[in-house]
This record gives structure tokens, C-alpha cells and sequence, in this order.
């Protein structure tokens, strides 16, 4: 009794958790809510399952429990029985996988007006790089990294000069707009974690990963790494802000090419030069 | 036992029936007619064929980097296989004698093959010295690296097979079995050696054709 | 007797043609060995019956209490990693150390608890008395592989105390990671645990070998494969899975180790490291996850079909009934262990592989599902029209039941590719195999210590003490991993050391944690109670009668309770029916045990169906 009554009650709490816990996702900020609804079309079949089931064992302890003078019955199958849940189960499943697969395909198809962004990560923290005018990201090296070219541009591709480089935790994207996040480490795996996004991707040494989406909604969200990356993994965080066009603009502007940043050291080289020379 | 079924047939089986209860009681409780020495070393042969694959797997992969270099591959390496190609060939002889009960000729046989299996271990050692004073390290490439790995897995089974030679060998000096069972045990030892030859001649070719 | 028995036979006409036509006069006899018996070691010295023995029940009691053992201080350092996550203000724990005890504690409760214990433990002490076997085919073999498990044991547990401590890679292991700078241990524990790992598989190699051969060659007369009880067929296919499993795991971890120590770049990609760049070039990290989860997939259920095979029995023994669809059962077994070598890359949909790959594999992982759930019904099912006695064993496969569908179900969320893209990496995961390879396997170890202890020291174990752990384990476990889904909703990410005032996360969410923390140290206190209980019964425990339970299956029906060695006396049993011939109609009895012959039993007529 007091058995069939915690299994029962296990069950109704379970769901009373769900509708009525304070703790869900976070609201959308971006294409991704079909996901969210995958999540939802697989909470009500699953869950339907788990009541049913869990009903159906609380009612067989209370309804069997044992008595001396009484037998179970004896039934080695029920080949009938058995290939109707097989089947149900079956078209359950599909139900799930259907929407999952075409929901990937979307995700794994980038737009082609997405525009670029490279995400740069290292142990512990972000960078980021927009291909600038030509809309190309010019190519890179690990070889090439050192302090005046820290994003480890080859020098001798064109399409590098005009790349604006981000050295800071901070991105801006635009809402609306189709954004393709290319991912880019020079250590360990990272993984390019928004919550409010939705999407995720591992970055993987020696490999340019990418995913892509359109933030639907301006604001100012947190950056988190969800690919365990040593000791400072907890702490990897950065922002991304979405921004309308007019904000955005302002922003980019204050970013800096490669060009211009070459340049600048060459300048501060030389002014050293000069120091040392005095 | 007498019937042969197949895994369906035997799955499929309704032990609860009485027509099955009754073959069932006639069962000897043996699933296949081989000794038990015998089904272990094909399981363990079975477990270590995943793991060459494996190896071939990873190989194959990572080969298709840039920073792939060939390695050179030394005309001792195929004197080595002769050496490998040769043991299993008088060990496969070496078990005939053994069943028609020619002793001497099977001890004789016996230890051929244990010459022949050191002489391989010794030869691949010499191919190791060749390649490191020739300035292929492990380091140096990671074509470099498959192949230590690939010789040294290939190896410690050839010393693991050695290991049950020497034993077996020194029981069938001793006398101390049954004609069926030192005669297991040599029929043993030699389709390991020819599954060891075959595996060397599958890492062989691959490195051979990469 | 034997009249009565006979004279039930004529009264059935579709009995014709049946045992009593056989010629011999021995109505049920099964015919006489061909195959000798099979040959003992007997040990001579203390030190080779308890200490270096032969015995597969000792062996498998030192499996046992070696993995329990080692079992505990996962559990320790579970406690001090939730202690941290509650109050991180505290600052007890370095981030170092916290990602130190993750990996240890991961690593320690899947390979060296629950796989040590299911089959190095239960499978060296059922294999044989539940086969009708006198002993393992090679119990020499059987002997090294024990010891080469404690040397893998010493090893990990060296690694605390070598410099740098333990590998904090997380029990993935993933490289470049691993082996770089930026993790703890990343050049002294993590090669101990490699090599801890590289023994493991050695050992489990020879146990696995005793294993198989044992069941498909040294049966009882008459033990049939599809008489054999469902928990032989788990362990067996189990091992199977192991035997090709594990050398994944052996590739992976030899390439790894020579990365780390030779400088060879197979997994280990050009990097710079912490501002250092390292000579490596060209090695693939998404190889490594390959590998690893080649292992890793059917590793998870290696440990899971031994449970399904144990939960099934035990489910059958105690609600008197025959287990709903046998044949079925042996299917979804053997057919979930085949699958599970085609979804491994269900770990990796957001790894960085080709995202094509996630269409196969979320469609092969998917159905993987249709044979567990059938599993599932099978259980209820054993239950509708029982007569369910709700003994210890009973309540914990209950348990089992409700924590293993949960989890299951929660694996539909995870293996559909688009579903796992929010939830990869967040508590949810971490609420999802805690549930379905944590808690659902444990419950039934604790069922099947409850059920076999009498079987292994001749004494029941207390009855009150194991209700109040029984409540505290289940309620309490539950408590602790379902609300850890929603904080997977929320977005919290798993191997976090702390996540301090995150915008998106409300101080609810953390406050959280501090529920579940108590909620862990309740569960970790009861299963002190269970100690006690598992070590003070063995001499204050009531005497228990024979076959206690009732149990059909041959481990219950030596000549000696506990067994003595050789099992089985004089002449090694010879068996006449499946085990699940329970609440039998006609029979006396509810029960009727593999090796009582027909002649025996009173009005036994098993109905054709
Ligand atoms: C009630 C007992 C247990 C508690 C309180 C517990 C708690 C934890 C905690 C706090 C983590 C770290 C989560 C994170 O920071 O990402 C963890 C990870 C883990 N646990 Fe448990 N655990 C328990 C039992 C088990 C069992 C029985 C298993 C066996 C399957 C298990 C397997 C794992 C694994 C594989 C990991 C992942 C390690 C990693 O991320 O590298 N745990 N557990
Ligand atoms: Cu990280
Ligand atoms: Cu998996």
C-alpha cells in the first residue's frame, strides 16, 4: 500500500515539479525556438509514458501484492500484446526523430547571407574577428601567433588586412541578421555556449568549426564555455550583445584592422627603438 | 549436440513447451563441439582482431593529415616476414607429426618454431636500431609512431604466443598429458601463430601501400 | 510419486509422445554425462583459498568489496564536489581540486564500481552456480584477473599522490586537454590513470575470457542457452560487449599515453599552450572521441545489461511469476549489445565532427529505444497478475523500474540530435546518466546484494535497516537528480566549479543546489547504514533457511548453502526445466526448482500456451 502510494505520488509530484518549479530555459533570443518546441512534442510523449507507466506498476503493487492463497497467473508471452507495443513504440519514436532530423538539417545548413564572425577562443577567454570590408576572413596560422599578431594572420593573404579584430570578451551582432559564428581554438576544445541561443558547438584545435543563427531579440547575454577546458573553464565567460543597426555600426566602427594594428606596433617598436637608442 | 542450429533457430526456442522441454533435457550443456582452450583462443583472437582494426582505423585516418611523411620500409622487414611465413609453415607441419604421434620430429618442430619466433622478435629489434640510427624517431613523424606501435603491439602477442609455446613445449617433453590434450594444446599454439602472421601481413601491407 | 505423475500425463492428450514413451525406464532421466566432469583446483594453504584463490565465488567476493571499496571514495568525493557546488562561497575546494575529484569520481564509479562489480563481482559469483558449473573453465586465468583489477586500483589510487595529484581531465579524457598544461595532473596522474585503465582492460580481458567460455561450454546437462535465467544473459552479452568494446579504449589510451610521453602527436593537434607553443603537429582530437566512445557507448551498457538481466530475475522470483516474454528479453538483450556498437557518436553532436554524422547516428540511437522500452513493458508486465511479494529485492527493483524509466525517457532527449544541441554539456546530461547509469544500476546492485547475501554467508540481512535504506536511497536519489533537469533548462553547464552570479541564472536555481547537497548527504548517510548492515549481518544476521526466497535458478539448489567448493557435491546437477516455472497451475507448490525432475514434482502439467 504505502509502496503503491509513493510510486503514485513520486509520479504526480514529478509532474506538478514541471508545470509549477520556477526553473526553466531561458527566453529565446534567437531562431533557435524550434528547438525549444523538439524539447516540448518530446516532454509530452515522454511524459505521458512516464505517468502511465509509473501508474501502471503503482496499480499492479497495490492490485497483487502478495497473498498466501492466491497465484499469479501463468503466461510466458504474448506475442500479441508484444508486437503492439513494439509497433506503438515504434511510431512514437519516429514521431520524436522527424522533427529532430529536419529541425539539425536546418541547423547544419547555413544561410548563405549569413554574414561572418569569427570566434577565437584560448585558455580561459574570447576573441573575435570580423572579416571587415571584403566580407572575407583572411587566412591564419597557430605559427604565425605572437604578441603583435595575436589572432595568427598569414601575413602574405590580402584578404587579412582589412579584418577587424576583437581583443576584447565583448561581441556585438546584429538582431535579424544571420549570423555564421566560425570557431576557431589555438589550445584545448572550448565550446561557443550562449543560453539564451540555444546553439552550441565544440571548437577543435586544428579544425575551423561553425554554427550559425539569427538573434531575434536585443540585448546583453552572457557567454559561457561548455566544453570543459581545464582549470579555468568555469570562469571562461565573455558577452555577446545584439544590437539594432544603428548601435551596431557605432560599434564597429570603434574596431580596429589588422592593418592599422600592425602599424601601431611598428610604431610603438620604433619609439621603443628610440628609447633604448637614447 | 547432434543437430547443427543456427543462432535464429536457437533464439527462437520456447523453453517453457514440453516438445522443447523434452530436447532440452537431451542437451549436454555444451554450445559448440570445441574444447574450451580452443573457444578461448578464438575469443581472445576475436577481441585482438578489434584491436588491430582499430589501429588500421586511426592509422587510416590520421593519414590523410598533411604532415604525413612515409617511412621507409627496410629489406629486413621482409626478410622478417620470411622468418614469420616459415614458423607458421613448420608449425602447421609440426601439428601433423604431433597427431600421427612422431616424437621426435614434433619435438624438433617445437623448437624450430621458438627459434623461428625469436629470431623474428630479434630481427624486428634490428629493423628498430636501423630506423632510429637513420633518424626515423617515434617523434620525428607520426608515420614513424604507427609503425613503433604497430611492431610493438604485434610483438608483446608474439611474446604472449611464446610464453604458451614454452609451456606447452615442456609438457610434451614432460609426458604429462593425454595424447588429445597436448595435442590440443600444439593445435592451440599454432593457429595462433598463423593469426599472428596473418595480422603482420595485414600491418605489413598497409604500411607497405602508404 | 512417480504413479501420480504419470497418471496426470495420460489425462492430457497433447501429452502423447512425451517423457513417458522414452524407452528408459527412468521416466525423466537425462542421459549420462558424455562430457567428463570437469576438473578442480584444490587449494592446499590459507593463502591460496582466501587470499590467491581459484574459487570463482571468492574471487567474485573479492571483486566485490575491491569495487566497493573503491566505490566508497567515489562516493566521498561526490559529496565534496556537491558541498563545493552549495556553497562555493566557502572556498573549501580549489578549482584544481574540484575538477581532480570529478574525474576520479567518474571514472571510479563507471569502470572500477560498477563494471568491476557486475561482472568481475556478480558474474564470477553467478556465472558458474547459475550455469550448474563446478567452477570458471580457467580458474588460474580467473585468479590473475582479480589481481591485475587490485593493481589497476593501486595505480589510480597512486595517482593522489604523485605530484600534481590526480588527472582532472574529466573522465572523458579528452586531448589536447589532457595532456597540457592548463589541467591538473596534466603529466603525472593522468599517465597513472592510463596506465591504471591499460591494466583494467588487461585484467577484465582474462575475467571476460572465463566468462564466456564458461557459459557457452560448461553448462549443466540439460542447461540449454534459452534455459539459461536472464541475468547469465546479461552478464554474458555484457562481456561480449566488453571484449570488443574495451580495445578501443586500450588504443585510445596506449596513443595517448605515448603523446604524453614520447612528444608523437596522434591525437595532438599544433597548439599553443598557455602562450607556449608545443611541437605537436597535425594529431586529431575528434579521433580520440571516436575511440573513446566507441568504448563508451557500449560501456554504458555493460553496465546496464547486467542490471536488466539481475532486475529481471529478480522481479520474476518475487512476484512468483514467470518473467513476461523470455524470448523477447533474450532479443532485446542480444539486440541492444549489437546496437550499441552503431550510436556511439551520440556523445559527440556537437563535437565538431562532420554534423552529417548526427542524422545516422541520432536514427540508429533512436532506435535503440524500441528494444529498452520493450524491456520496460517485460518488467511491468512480470508484475500485472503477480503475486508480488514486496521483499527487499522487490522494492529496490521498483525502484529500478521508476528511476530507469526515467532516465531512459530523458535519453530520448539526448539522443535526438536537435533536442541535445541546448542540452548537451548542462546538468541535464549530468541529471540524465546519473539517473539512468548511476542510481538505476545501483538500486538493483543493492536488490541483488539484499537477495544473493544469504546465498554467499548462509544469513539474511536485516529487514528493518534495509527498508529504512531502501526509502532513503530511492526517495532520496530522486530528489536529487530530477529537479538537476530543470537546472539543465535553465542552462547551467556541467563541470562548473562554480557559477557565480551569472546574469541568466536567478539565485533560485542556485539555491537549488543547496537542496540537492543535503539531499546527497542523507543518501550518503543511509548508505553507511547499509554498510553496517552488509558487514554486521554476516555474524548477527538471522540464520537463513535454504533457498530462501524460493528461487527456481540452480545457484540456490547446491548441496551446501553457502556452496562449498565444486559447488555441487558429488554429481553436478542436471537440469529439466527454465527457471521461471513459478505459480506453475497444478503444481503444489508456487515454485518449482531447474533440477527437480519431473517424477518430483506434485501436479506438475506446465500448460502449453
Ligand atoms: C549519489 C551519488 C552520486 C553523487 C552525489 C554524484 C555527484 C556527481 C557530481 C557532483 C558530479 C560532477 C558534475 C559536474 O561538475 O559536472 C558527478 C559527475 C559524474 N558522475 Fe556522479 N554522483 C553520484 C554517483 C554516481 C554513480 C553511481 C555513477 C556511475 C555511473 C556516477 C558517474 C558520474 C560520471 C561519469 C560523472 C562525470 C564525470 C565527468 O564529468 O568527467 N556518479 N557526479
Ligand atoms: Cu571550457
Ligand atoms: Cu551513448
Amino acid at each position: 500500500m504505502i509502496v503503491a502510494l509513493s510510486i503514485f505520488l513520486i509520479t504526480i509530484g514529478s509532474v506538478a515539479f514541471h508545470f509549477w518549479s520556477p526553473w526553466w530555459w531561458t527566453e529565446v533570443a534567437s531562431n533557435w525556438g524550434n528547438m525549444d518546441d523538439t524539447i516540448l512534442l518530446t516532454f509530452w510523449i515522454t511524459g505521458a509514458v512516464f505517468i502511465a507507466i509509473c501508474f501502471f506498476v503503482a496499480y499492479c503493487v497495490w492490485k497483487y501484492s502478495y497473498k498466501k492463497d492466491r497465484r499469479a497467473e501463468y503466461k510466458p508471452e504474448d506475442k500479441k500484446l508484444e508486437s503492439r507495443l513494439t509497433w506503438a513504440t515504434a511510431i512514437g519514436v519516429a514521431a520524436l526523430l522527424a522533427p529532430g532530423l529536419v529541425v539539425w538539417n536546418q541547423y547544419v545548413t547555413v544561410p548563405k547571407d549569413a554574414y561572418k564572425v569569427e570566434v577565437f577562443a584560448y585558455q580561459w577567454g574570447w576573441k573575435y574577428r570580423l572579416p571587415g570590408e571584403d566580407n572575407i576572413l583572411g587566412k591564419t596560422d597557430i605559427k604565425y601567433i605572437n604578441d603583435e599578431n595575436p589572432f595568427g594572420l598569414i601575413l602574405e593573404d590580402p584578404n587579412g588586412k582589412d579584418d577587424l579584430l576583437v581583443d576584447a570578451q565583448e561581441l556585438h551582432v546584429l538582431k535579424d541578421r544571420p549570423v555564421k559564428f566560425e570557431l576557431r581554438t589555438i589550445d584545448v576544445l572550448h565550446n561557443f555556449y550562449v543560453p539564451q541561443f540555444r546553439g552550441k558547438m565544440d571548437m577543435v584545435p586544428g579544425i575551423v568549426t561553425y554554427y550559425w543563427l539569427t538573434p531575434t531579440r536585443v540585448g546583453d547575454f552572457e557567454v559561457l564555455c561548455a566544453e570543459y577546458c581545464g582549470t579555468g573553464h568555469y570562469a571562461m565567460r565573455g558577452r555577446v550583445i545584439v544590437d539594432e543597426e544603428k548601435e551596431y555600426k557605432k560599434w564597429e566602427a570603434k574596431q580596429i584592422t589588422f592593418e592599422k594594428m600592425l602599424a601601431k606596433n611598428r610604431k610603438n617598436d620604433n619609439l621603443q627603438l628610440v628609447k633604448k637608442d637614447k | 549436440m547432434s543437430k547443427k542450429k543456427s543462432i535464429f533457430q536457437l533464439l527462437t526456442e520456447k523453453p517453457w513447451e514440453q516438445d522443447q522441454i523434452e530436447a532440452d533435457n537431451e542437451h549436454q550443456g555444451q554450445t559448440v563441439n570445441l574444447t574450451k582452450q580452443k573457444l578461448g583462443l578464438r575469443t581472445l583472437m576475436a577481441a585482438s582482431t578489434v584491436l588491430f582494426s582499430l589501429f588500421i582505423v586511426a592509422y587510416s585516418d590520421r593519414m590523410l593529415v598533411h604532415d604525413w611523411r612515409n617511412m621507409p620500409e627496410p629489406w629486413l622487414l621482409w626478410f622478417n616476414t620470411g622468418i614469420l611465413v616459415i614458423s607458421s609453415l613448420v608449425f602447421h607441419q609440426t601439428t601433423k607429426y604431433a597427431k600421427n604421434e612422431f616424437f621426435d620430429k614434433t619435438k624438433n618442430g617445437l623448437y624450430f618454431v621458438g627459434f623461428l619466433a625469436y629470431s623474428f622478435l630479434i630481427g624486428q629489434l634490428i629493423v628498430w636500431y636501423q630506423l632510429m640510427n637513420t633518424g626515423y624517431y617515434a617523434t620525428s613523424n607520426v608515420a614513424n609512431a604507427f609503425f613503433y606501435l604497430f611492431t610493438t603491439i604485434h610483438a608483446l602477442h608474439i611474446i604472449g604466443g611464446i610464453y604458451f609455446w614454452g609451456k606447452t613445449t615442456s609438457k610434451f617433453i614432460k609426458k604429462s598429458l593425454k595424447k588429445e590434450e597436448i595435442n590440443n594444446l600444439i593445435d592451440i599454439c599454432a593457429v595462433y601463430w598463423h593469426f599472428l602472421l596473418a595480422v603482420w601481413l595485414v600491418l605489413f601491407g598497409l604500411m607497405l601501400s602508404s | 510419486m512417480s504413479d501420480e505423475y504419470e497418471h496426470k500425463l495420460e489425462a492430457k492428450s497433447d501429452y502423447a509422445g512425451d517423457a513417458s514413451s522414452v524407452s528408459t525406464p527412468d521416466i525423466d532421466a537425462v542421459p549420462d554425462a558424455e562430457l567428463p566432469d570437469q576438473e578442480l583446483y584444490h587449494s592446499h594453504s590459507w593463502w591460496t583459498t582466501y587470499v590467491f584463490s581459484q574459487d570463482a565465488k571468492y574471487i567474485g567476493i573479492q571483486y566485490a568489496l575491491t569495487a566497493i571499496g573503491t566505490g566508497l571514495l567515489g562516493l566521498v568525493l561526490s559529496w565534496l564536489m556537491r558541498i563545493q557546488l552549495a556553497w562555493p562561497g566557502l572556498g573549501w575546494l580549489e578549482p584544481s581540486s574540484y575538477y581532480q575529484f570529478v574525474t576520479m569520481h567518474g571514472m571510479i564509479m563507471v569502470v572500477y564500481l560498477l563494471t568491476a562489480l557486475f561482472l568481475g563481482g556478480f558474474g564470477n559469483l553467478l556465472i558458474p552456480l547459475m550455469c550448474g558449473a563446478r567452477d570458471m573453465a580457467f580458474p588460474y586465468v580467473n585468479m590473475l584477473s582479480y589481481w591485475a583489477f587490485v593493481v589497476a586500483v593501486v595505480v589510480l589510487l597512486a595517482s593522489f599522490f604523485v605530484p600534481g595529484g590526480p588527472t582532472g581531465a574529466g573522465w572523458t579524457l579528452y586531448p589536447p586537454q589532457a595532456i597540457t598544461a592548463g589541467t591538473p595532473g596534466y603529466n603525472g596522474g593522468i599517465i597513472l590513470m592510463l596506465i591504471s585503465l591499460i591494466l583494467f582492460v588487461a585484467g577484465f580481458t582474462m575475467g571476460g575470457l572465463n566468462y564466456i567460455i564458461t557459459v557457452l561450454q560448461l553448462r549443466a546437462r540439460g542447461m540449454t542457452l534459452m534455459r539459461l535465467p536472464l541475468t547469465i544473459w546479461g552478464i554474458f552479452t555484457a562481456t561480449v560487449l566488453a571484449m570488443f568494446a574495451f580495445p578501443a579504449l586500450l588504443v585510445g589510451c596506449l596513443m595517448m599515453t605515448l603523446d604524453s610521453l614520447l612528444g608523437t602527436s596522434f591525437f595532438m593537434p599544433a597548439m599553443v599552450s598557455l602562450g607556449e607553443t608545443l611541437t605537436h603537429e597535425g594529431g586529431s582530437p575528434i579521433l580520440f572521441q571516436h575511440l573513446f566512445w566507441f568504448f563508451g557507448h557500449p560501456e554504458v551498457y555493460i553496465v546496464a545489461l547486467p542490471a536488466f538481466g539481475i532486475v529481471s530475475d529478480l522481479l520474476s522470483v518475487h512476484s512468483r511469476k514467470t518473467i513476461f516474454g523470455y524470448r523477447m528479453m533474450v532479443w532485446a538483450i542480444v539486440g541492444i549489445g549489437a546496437l550499441s556498437f552503431f550510436v556511439w557518436a551520440h556523445h559527440m553532436y556537437v563535437s565538431g565532427m562532420n554534423p552529417w554524422f548526427g542524422f545516422f547516428f541520432a536514427t540508429t540511437t533512436l532506435i535503440i529505444a524500441v528494444p529498452t522500452a520493450i524491456k520496460v513493458y517485460n518488467w511491468i508486465l512480470t508484475l500485472w497478475r503477480g503475486n508480488i511479494v514486496l521483499s527487499l529485492p522487490m522494492l529496490f527493483s521498483l525502484g529500478f523500474i521508476v528511476t530507469f524509466l526515467n532516465g531512459g525517457l530523458t535519453g530520448l532527449f539526448l539522443g535526438n540530435v536537435t533536442v541535445d544541441v541546448p542540452l548537451s554539456d548542462t546538468y541535464f546530461v549530468v541529471a540524465h546518466f546519473h539517473m539512468v547509469m548511476g542510481i538505476a544500476p545501483i538500486l538493483v546492485v543493492f536488490g541483488a546484494i539484499y537477495h544473493w547475501y544469504p546465498l554467499v554467508t548462509g544469513r539474511m540481512m536485516n529487514e528493518t535497516l534495509g527498508k529504512i535504506h531502501f526509502w532513503i536511497t530511492f526517495i532520496g536519489s530522486y530528489a536529487i537528480y530530477f529537479p538537476m533537469h530543470y537546472q539543465g533548462f535553465v542552462g547551467v553547464p556541467r563541470r562548473y566549479y562554480e557559477i557565480y552570479d551569472s546574469p541568466y541564472i536567478d539565485v533560485s536555481t542556485l539555491l537549488l543546489n543547496k537542496f540537492i547537497t543535503i539531499a546527497v548527504l542523507i543518501v550518503g548517510a543511509a548508505q553507511l547504514l547499509f554498510l553496517y548492515n552488509l558487514f554486521a549481518s554476516a555474524r548477527l544476521g538471522k540464520k537463513a533457511e535454504k533457498n530462501p526466497w524460493k528461487a527456481n535458478s540452480l545457484e540456490w539448489q547446491t548441496p551446501q548453502m553457502p556452496p562449498e567448493h565444486g559447488n555441487w557435491g558429488k554429481e553436478p546437477p542436471k537440469v529439466y526445466r527454465w527457471p521461471y516455472d513459478f505459480s506453475v497451475p497444478g503444481a503444489k507448490e508456487d515454485y518449482i526448482p531447474q533440477n527437480q525432475p519431473p517424477s518430483e514434482i506434485i501436479g506438475a502439467k506446465v500448460e502449453k500456451t
